[in-house]
């Protein structure tokens, strides 16, 4: 449902479906509504028989890269030499996306189901999900609702952990995440090795996000095929997916909709539309990191992993910001630009430097002492940022800024020129 | 740059914290894994995080204080030096950003009498920072006062928000 609002009748409400509804946080409010049954239906399975179903279903990892689950898992092991992790990817810190958030509120039991599935079909004996330091409120309902299933008895020898992490975004890049586990800096690791060969604690690893990991019960239970048949567009991209809706809109909240749903009927009937006497000026559909879209963009973009990529964006996290002709877009880059600069772990030079930059260069150009031979540098630079480091976030900050001047150049020219108003100080 | 001590150094594993730092110990397989929440119980017990702290944190974990400091400051949410009464972080990201939140941030400065980002109030009840997303961006503006999570704060909001945390 479009938490915190009604459902609405185009929505697939799989895993929003008890959002709002407190009974369901609990455990006896989740058992009774058929809580922890795939769970034990999954403990009568093969554990490669688990992952072929959700390899079937096409189930594809919800945190922004869109892996497919099940091949994730199949990288793991088959014959356990060494202990195996899970680790759940709780950090949720993509602005525009909180979708997770509200996974961990409301159903926290569906979490830990699809996180025991997930341990058996990788065969784990310990779990840890780490949830950002600042979601105080998801964490308590999270060590509550582990509290309750451990006494249950529901884990079956498996051990669950909450792992909180301590104000940095970098930390949601899982060699990142597996580093702040052992208790380092949270800095991305080289890949190769990769996680399922050399993972958490040096062992074999599987991470998973919230999203993906709430939604294989429902695969489980009710099968690949139908799983499958979820799709509107496209049937590489299947299921549903919760679309976190920020900015201006009248009704910003996460909405679940099949896979190939339109980003237009998103905005104008899920979410409301624009605010009074506003029209839409773009869009951003998969959360920071990935490029904007104007209204045109918006408008025929299809929400599923293909229908992003043929706009020339991607579907990320799910979390769409939207911006109305109020907005001044170079000032947002900015912004955008600062979260980068803010979170980089400045490992690599071209990130570290790079974000500075980025951001120092928009700042002088809101500041009304930018020159036009600027955009050029900012392009310059966005290309060395990009495809040159150990993790993507650098490449997270060329994408709204290579895009941003693309498409609204002229209100970059505006500052520039002197036909707007410094908005800043330099 | 951090705080001096000046007081004779009260340790902070002990008792009950102690207990605790035992019991996060049996989640991992190294020591060194529980530090992040070996610090979070330090600031849990003092509201930051000071030099001698992270001196005995490396003795607890069997890691050297440069070591344990490397990770301090890595990480935004551990305190380097004493902050006020109530901690006040709003978000001004983007989504945040074009829904008003720089001007919840002025009200609060302006309410809070802490004046200036980053700064204590004179009473020692406010420290009011910027940060960026909260992950609660359907929710503008997202504000975390201690470890409350408070959402939808509108500058008309503050006064009330500001009161009842006095």
């Amino acid at each position: 449902m479009g938490y915190p609002h009604k459902p609405h009748a185009k929505e697939t409400a799989l895993l929003s479906k008890h959002f709002g509804d407190p009974d369901a946080r609990t455990y006896k409010g989740w058992a009774k509504r058929g809580g922890y049954e795939t769970w034990k239906q999954a403990q009568t399975m093969a554990p490669a028989a688990i992952t072929d179903v959700v390899k079937e279903s096409g189930l594809r990892g919800r945190g922004g890269a869109g892996f497919p689950t099940g091949l994730k898992w199949s990288f793991m092991p088959k014959e356990k030499k060494k202990p195996h992790y899970l680790c759940v990817n709780a950090d949720e810190s993509e602005p525009g996306t909180f979708k997770d958030r509200e996974i961990m509120r409301w159903t926290p039991h569906a979490l830990l189901e699809g996180t025991l599935i997930a341990m058996r079909a990788i065969q784990a004996e310990v779990g840890y999900i780490y949830i950002r330091g600042e979601f105080t409120e998801p964490y308590a309902i999270m060590e509550q609702a582990l509290a309750e299933a451990t006494k249950a008895g529901v884990l079956g020898g498996h051990k669950i952990h909450l792992h909180r992490g301590a104000g940095a975004y970098i930390c949601g890049e899982e060699t990142a995440m597996m580093n702040s586990i052992e208790g380092k800096r949270g800095n991305p690791r080289i890949k190769p090795p990769f996680p399922a060969a050399f993972g958490v604690f040096g062992m074999p690893t599987t991470i998973n996000n919230v999203e993906t990991l709430a939604a294989v019960p429902h695969i489980l239970r009710q099968g690949a095929a139908w799983y499958k048949a979820m799709s509107l567009s496209n049937p590489k991209s299947t299921g549903t997916k919760l679309f976190s809706v920020c900015g201006h809109v009248r009704l910003p909240g996460n909405y679940e909709v099949t896979m190939g749903f339109p980003l237009k009927d998103l905005l104008h009937e899920l979410c409301g539309g624009m605010r009074p006497g506003r029209t839409l000026k773009a869009c951003i559909p998969g959360g920071s990191s990935v490029p904007i879209l104007n209204r045109e963009e918006s408008e025929g973009c299809l929400l599923d992993y293909e229908g992003c990529v043929e706009k020339g964006t991607m579907l990320g996290s799910g979390g769409v910001i939207v911006f109305d002709d109020s907005a001044d877009m170079v000032y947002q880059i900015m912004r955008l630009a600062r979260f980068y600069a803010h979170e980089s772990c400045a490992q690599c030079t071209q990130c570290r430097e790079g974000t500075a930059w980025t951001t120092k260069i928009l700042e002088r150009i809101l500041a009304g002492q930018g020159k036009m031979a600027d955009l050029d540098l900012l392009l310059d630079l966005s290309d060395n940022m990009t495809g040159k480091t150990i993790c993507v976030l650098s490449d997270s900050c060329a994408a709204p800024v290579v895009s941003g001047i693309k498409k609204f150049r002229t209100e970059f020219e505006d500052y520039i020129a002197g036909r707007k108003q410094p908005v800043m100080v330099a | 740059m951090s705080a001096v001590e000046t007081q004779e150094y009260a340790p902070v594993f002990t008792g009950k914290t102690l207990e605790r730092l035992q019991e996060i110990l049996t989640r991992y397989p190294t020591k060194q894994a529980a530090l992040l929440p070996a610090l979070w119980l330090v600031q849990g017990e003092r509201g930051w995080i000071s030099d001698r702290n992270m001196v005995e944190v490396g003795e607890v974990l069997g890691l050297t204080p440069a070591y344990v400091k490397g990770v301090v400051t890595f990480y935004t949410m551990y305190h380097q030096h004493p902050v006020g009464a109530n901690f006040v972080q709003v978000c001004t990201t983007s989504p945040c950003n074009i829904c008003g939140a720089e001007d919840v941030v002025k009200a609060l400065l302006a309410h809070t009498g802490a004046k200036e980002l980053g700064a204590t109030s004179p009473d020692g009840q406010w420290t009011v920072i910027e940060v960026e997303c909260l992950g609660a961006c359907g929710f503008a503006t997202p504000v975390l006062v201690n470890d409350d999570f408070v959402e939808s704060v509108t500058p008309e909001r503050v006064p009330e928000l500001v009161r009842k945390y006095k």
